[in-house]
């Protein structure tokens, strides 16, 4: 079963991970990707909302297409959701396997289709008050639709 | 109907969400984006950029022409940003 939470909570990467070979010895490795507020344009945080129900559904179907892709002994998605400051992680996705290319494959996957499949926004506030809500980037639609047609690993 | 609305489509409505019961000619998410936009001057600056606006039906994105009726969740927002 993965492990989908989604929280204000920071995020430990290290228990996380732990978490994925606990009690077992058929891991071979484990893949992570954390994706960190960067300080783009001097933002002074990212606000992230999202859709409470919708987003775990959207979560949990997007580790069970990767389940079903790739050989995994397990898999990982934690998203933060409220007030995040430049720096602090935002997501992390891990990818467990009894080797590396599944392992490696089902991480960039994972977190390629919760960039354009998972009901989050961002909105950037700025230190004077300002505030922007993040446009979707052509990039990540095109980095998910890369795995349209790719054959399990 | 629940009608709910995220980012800056709530911020344009003024809501978060609502419980609508829209009149019968209004069968799909299109004829639902049209009906609301006349509720109120917040709805129709939403509903005003359409084309940045994508919709989910009972928490499944969906297009435009998904069927909708009494008793569903229909949300409302731009594409998505997270990750």
């Amino acid at each position: 079963m993965p492990t989908i939470r989604v929280q204000e909570a920071a995020i430990d990467l290290g228990r996380e991970s732990a978490a994925l070979s606990a009690g077992r010895a058929d891991v071979g490795g484990i893949a992570s990707f954390l994706g960190l507020c960067r300080a783009d344009d001097g933002i002074a945080a990212l606000v992230l909302e999202h859709y409470p129900g919708m987003t775990e559904r959207a979560l949990a179907a997007i580790a069970a297409e990767a389940e079903a892709r790739w050989p995994l002994t397990g898999c990982t998605v934690v998203h933060r959701v409220g007030r995040i400051l430049p720096g602090e992680p935002i997501v992390l996705v891990l990818a467990a396997s009894a080797h590396r290319a599944a392992a490696l494959e089902a991480c960039a996957f994972l977190i390629d289709w919760l960039k354009t499949r998972a009901p989050f926004w961002k909105r950037e506030e700025f230190a004077d008050g300002r505030e922007r809500w993040v446009e979707a980037r052509a990039g990540d639609d095109a980095a998910a639709a890369r795995w349209r047609n790719a054959a399990p690993g | 109907m629940q009608i709910l609305y995220f980012a800056w489509v709530r911020q344009k409505v003024g809501l978060a969400e609502e419980r609508l019961e829209p009149p019968a000619e209004v069968r799909d998410v299109e004829g639902l984006m049209r009906w609301l936009a006349g509720r109120s001057p917040g709805h129709a600056a939403a509903f005003a950029q359409a084309d940045q606006i994508r919709a989910a039906v009972n928490q499944e994105f969906c297009g435009r022409g998904q069927p909708v009726a009494a008793g569903d969740e229909v949300a409302f927002f731009p594409p998505v940003t997270g990750g």
